[in-house]
């Protein structure tokens, strides 16, 4: 992993960098600029050229791709067990209520929402937190074993540690956690990647003389932890939070294993609904699509902050 | 505030400071040094703490387990050293596992990179309204694998499902989705695909747009095609992104449970198919010891499930080091577009 050394990511992009004429931004949204200048020498394929109909026809296919099967629940959901049958629905019924309603009948959803909730926020604070005392730590202070712990730190972030369940299930029973969220909780407290994610951030964006000022004008560590670094850090700690939602929100394997069916999380309550012999499609596909809204509603607050998320990741390693 | 002045670490002393330093230091002036040096271990310690106890020891311990007889209810029974392993090893179920999930892996990974590649190449065309498109590709990545898996496995129902009246609709019988092997294997791998695809493209993306353009278009002007400056220049040079990608991509993809779990519960018991055909190692784990009762053999599984993901990790990281350096020696167009890109920077 020592190879995906950190890049700086311009904050503009550059176009065609020519030496006689100074860089022009890149007018992501079209906008702004009249003229020819919108139509500008951008992509890999087109030089001078915009994408063309073959670009966004073959990216519309495969968005429509993506999100059909989402539809098809949708309408299935909406209809009975007998839509399901047909060869391309593509308009909702008026049953969406009724399936609903089966599905709250048939799953304790409101105590699985909220356990996964609760899981979900407890796991995201502590692991923001932790990751951004440990990141501030590695990235800006110095201290004896700093190097060495961080190496161990990346080692550990490939380490599948989904395989320790076993034990993990063990400890648990002995404390008699098993069936509470507790249970669910603990074993994620921390995560190897969010003080790597953190870390990454930190050394980059907070200058070294600002601690020292802080230093100089009088104030303690814990001081310019707050004062300094916490301000930095905001914008990496949602999207860190964000992932971390997002994985403790979509675990399946660890709940299942020690949560019992009365007491589910969103995910082993959904699939219990399959797990009888006569399974009517339409309700199971209602279960599927309560089960999303949650996330479907975060996508839309906070689309653009995952999708920076996952483009920064990618150039920070 | 200003309660303690201390001296930097490095520079030359002015003779005041060297006074106050032959002075004894002032119980603040101790604090100080205290905070300063303890600090950081105070703020990377809840980490290691905690991840000690919840990540490395259970992972170290599972090693203890797999050397005993350990029943789920019975608990702990006697030394039995590598036995379980040997047993494991010899067990057909255990191979059959380690078939499935490679295929499975290998029939998600490969095409989903592709698509992938594809997709990020379009949206770095410049379009119009990109986080439009962005959101777009994004959004399957917000259903849940148990969701995914549930929507899937009912549109891949042998009777009625989806896909098979799609396929009726060209001509094509209904095909045995659940029942045959390497179709369910497709059918698991596609749910894996439609949830990671526009994932893995966005990071994509992101390399793709930082590579500078007059690469580009030197190499347009020296008459490299499309295609060509695909090759030449956009792979190489997002190379550590791939990597990263494919790494991911393999501790994910072998650690696969929610889909073949909960593909066709209800005839099969969510035990990975009526033969097993998708059950991948991670559910024969969990069949092992939840079903069975046998943590001691679970815990070899999970060991050897370890080290299988750490020896796929260092090939395809070499693998795909190799692959990615294809351009390693650029033919001379591209070296010439790089020279002229270069000289054309600093100019």
């Amino acid at each position: 992993m020592s190879t995906l050394t950190p890049e700086p990511i311009p904050a503009v992009m550059v176009d065609d960098v020519e030496p006689d004429r100074p860089a022009r931004p890149r007018y992501d949204d079209g906008s702004g600029t009249p003229g020819r200048r919108r139509r500008r020498a951008m992509g890999t394929a087109g030089i001078g050229s915009r994408p063309g109909f073959l670009t966004y026809g073959l990216l519309a296919a495969f968005i429509i791709g993506g999100a059909y099967p989402l539809w098809w629940s949708v309408v299935v959901g909406s209809g009975t067990n007998a839509t399901r049958g047909e060869t391309l629905p593509l308009i909702p019924g008026g049953n969406f209520f009724v399936n609903a309603s089966k599905v709250l009948d048939a799953i304790p959803f409101w105590l699985a929402l909220g356990n996964s909730i609760i899981i979900s926020a407890v796991i995201t604070i502590s692991v923001v937190t932790f990751s951004t005392l440990a990141g501030y730590a590695f990235a800006k202070l110095r201290f004896r074993g700093r190097d060495g712990l961080m190496v161990f730190v990346i080692a550990t972030m490939a380490i599948p540690t989904q395989l320790g369940i076993i034990p993990l299930f063990m400890v648990m029973r002995e404390l008699g956690w098993t069936g509470t969220i507790g249970a669910v909780i603990v074993p994620t407290l921390v995560t190897a990647f969010g003080v790597f994610f953190m870390r990454q951030y930190l050394v980059d964006v907070i200058p070294d003389e600002l601690i020292e000022a802080a230093r100089v004008d009088g104030a303690n560590q814990i001081r310019t932890f707050f004062n300094v670094a916490l301000p930095a850090a905001r914008p990496a700690m949602a999207i860190l939070g964000l992932f971390t939602f997002m994985m403790a929100w979509t675990d399946y394997l660890w709940p299942l294993i020690v949560l019992s069916p009365t007491n589910p999380t969103l995910q082993t309550a959904l699939s219990q609904l399959q797990s009888g012999y006569y399974v009517d499609y339409s309700v199971v596909l209602t279960g599927a699509i309560l089960a999303t809204v949650p996330l479907l509603v975060l996508f839309i607050v906070a689309g653009k902050q995952l999708i920076s998320g996952i483009m920064q990741g990618a150039v920070k390693g | 505030m200003t309660t303690t002045i201390r001296p930097p670490a490095s520079g030359t002393p002015t003779p005041q400071r060297r006074a106050a330093a032959s002075e004894p230091l002032t119980f603040r002036q101790r604090l100080s040094r205290f905070d300063v040096k303890a600090s950081p271990y105070f703020y990377v310690s809840p980490f290691f703490i905690l991840f000690a106890l919840v990540g490395l020891f259970p992972l170290i311990y599972t090693l203890v387990v797999s050397m005993h007889e350990w029943d789920l209810l019975k608990g702990q029974g006697p030394f039995v050293g590598f036995e379980n392993f040997v047993e494991i090893l010899g067990d057909s179920m255990f191979w059959n596992s380690i078939g499935n999930t490679i295929s499975i892996f290998l029939l998600s990974s490969i095409p989903q990179l592709t698509i992938a590649l594809i997709v990020a190449y379009l949206l770095d065309q410049g379009l119009r309204a990109p986080t439009f498109w962005r959101m777009s590709v994004l959004l399957p990545y917000i259903v849940t694998p148990v969701a995914v898996a549930i929507i899937f496995s009912s549109a891949f129902n042998e009777a009625d499902g989806l896909v098979n009246n799609l396929l009726n609709v060209f001509g094509i019988a209904d095909q045995q989705w659940k029942h045959d092997t390497f179709l369910s294997h497709v059918a698991i791998a596609t749910m894996v695909n439609f949830r990671w695809t526009g994932y893995n493209a966005l990071i994509l993306l992101a390399a793709m747009q930082s590579v500078p353009r007059d690469l580009y278009e030197s190499a347009a002007i020296d008459g490299a095609g499309a295609v060509r400056r695909f090759f030449s220049i956009t792979i190489p040079s997002i190379r550590p992104t791939l990597i990263f990608v494919i790494i991911t991509a393999t501790i994910g993809g072998l650690q696969i449970f929610a889909e073949p779990r909960l593909f066709d519960v209800s005839t099969a018991g969510g035990i990975g198919g009526s033969d097993r055909q998708f059950q991948t190692t991670v559910l024969f784990m969990w069949e092992l010891a939840f079903f069975r009762r046998d943590f001691g053999e679970a815990a070899a599984v999970a060991w050897l499930l370890f080290l299988l993901i750490v020896a796929f990790g260092l090939v395809n990281f070499l693998i795909s080091r190799r692959i990615a350096t294809g351009g390693d020696r650029p033919n001379r167009r591209t070296r010439r577009a790089r020279e002229r890109a270069t000289r054309g920077g600093a100019a």
